[in-house]
């Protein structure tokens, strides 16, 4: 029965599942020219493999100049987020045979930071934001001799924004953020909700202050692109709307 | 095995640009940087977005009214006239009604608008002259037709 099953699947991987896919990047580099194009590759590639693999198959050997940033190529560093089919995702966790393979697939850097080249951009203004929301524990008085204890119902409240890996797909998916880069951003937002609503943490208020600026948490216009790009299925407007329902709460 | 989708336009500025002179690269509107924003710690954000809501709700209730009377109720739209309006800003509850009306529509109309030019406007200074335009149209309609609804005299002629 066993070996039934093997010699199957040894006979399925003999025979091709490869398809033929053409891949539609946007390239830029400075040092060759200030404009951007797009140039197709095509590839034959498993459709049951990632949009980073078919990068991968185009710098390995076809092209060793295709810029892209990736570490761990499994959706936790956060590097490879791209814009493909003209949605925010992680090329590490977007499969080929999920994107309508049949058309070419159209792969960019994400919007509104700056392109540096190929599908690298500058990610200094995002981390900026990142770092004016203060996005580590602050308390008062003395440490404590052990842990600081915590309830599961307390870890719970904002266990959601935890997920957060830093990818910019929410942030850079923003219309507002695309005009007007002073504003924090829905990630900024969602790490200062990590921290707003932890129990251990005590500088929420601070962190409330600073998102209550002219470029805070009110500059959000609900469109939901956010909550669409996350690739951790962060509820990322719903953390912002928390931090608006905090904000009115704790000043009324 | 690729094929350039565009070649004129890489080949004509291939001679410009090179390593030690790289083209510039695009920078977008309004960066955020070590320096920015300056903080202002005050709650006008705040109150400017639940003004929107609240005076959203009000809003609704006093441009249908206002909608239903003009248009459709008694002739419809065919009966305003002088002695019409004469009539109506008679009595105070109109008087009242048209005030909130005038003043809530005006100031969420003109904080819509803020939001709008804040969130389009690139330049620091196309985004200044656009709200004091906003402003000034907001100041002056608002204080014309408060004073118009104090000052009306049916016996005009």
């Amino acid at each position: 029965m066993s070996t039934a099953t093997l010699d199957k699947l040894e006979a399925e991987a003999q025979t091709s599942h490869n398809i033929k896919v053409t891949f539609r990047v946007r390239r830029f580099n400075p040092e060759i020219s200030d404009e951007a194009t797009w140039q197709d590759f095509e590839l034959e590639i498993d459709p049951k493999e990632r949009v980073l693999d078919g990068l991968h198959k185009i710098k390995w050997d076809l092209d060793g100049s295709l810029t892209f940033r990736r570490s761990c190529a499994h959706g936790i560093c956060g590097s490879d987020a791209m814009r493909i089919n003209g949605k925010n995702r992680l090329a590490c966790k977007t499969l080929i045979k999920d994107i309508n393979p049949a058309k070419p697939i159209t792969i960019e850097p994400i919007k509104g930071l700056t392109v540096l080249k190929d599908l690298v951009v500058d990610m200094e203004p995002f981390f900026q934001a990142y770092r004016d929301v203060m996005p580590f524990l602050i308390t008062k008085g003395n440490e404590p001799t052990r842990e600081r204890r915590q309830s599961a119902e307390d870890r719970e409240r904002f266990d959601d924004t935890t997920k957060c890996i830093l990818c910019a797909a929410c942030t850079s998916s923003c219309p507002v953020f695309w005009n007007d880069g002073q504003y924090f951003g829905p990630a900024a937002i969602v790490n200062a909700h990590r921290f707003i609503f932890d129990s251990r943490d005590e500088a929420g208020e601070q962190r409330l202050e600073i998102l209550n600026d002219k470029d805070g948490v009110w500059r959000c216009r609900t469109t939901f692109n956010c909550t669409d790009a996350c690739p951790r299925g962060i509820e990322v407007t719903k953390a912002i709307q928390e931090v608006k329902r905090a904000l009115i709460t704790r000043r009324f | 095995m690729s094929a350039e989708t565009t070649t004129p336009a890489v080949n004509e500025s291939v001679s410009l640009f090179d390593a030690d002179n790289p083209a510039p690269v695009i920078e977008p509107p309004r960066k955020r940087t070590k320096k920015t924003p300056k903080s202002t710690r005050t709650n006008f954000e705040l109150y400017g977005w639940l003004f929107m809501r609240l005076s959203g709700i009000v809003l609704v209730v006093l441009v249908l009214g206002h909608l239903l009377i003009q248009l459709v109720l008694d002739g419809g739209v065919s009966k305003i006239g002088f002695a019409f309006v004469a009539g109506r800003w008679a009595s105070p509850f109109w008087q009242a009604w048209d005030l909130i009306m005038l003043w809530l529509a005006m100031l969420h109309g003109a904080n819509g608008l803020r939001t709008v030019i804040n969130d389009y406007a690139e330049r620091d200074t196309t985004r200044f002259w656009l709200k004091m335009l906003l402003y000034t149209a907001t100041v002056f309609t608002v204080l014309l037709g408060t004073l118009v609804i104090f000052t009306f005299d049916p016996n005009i002629r």
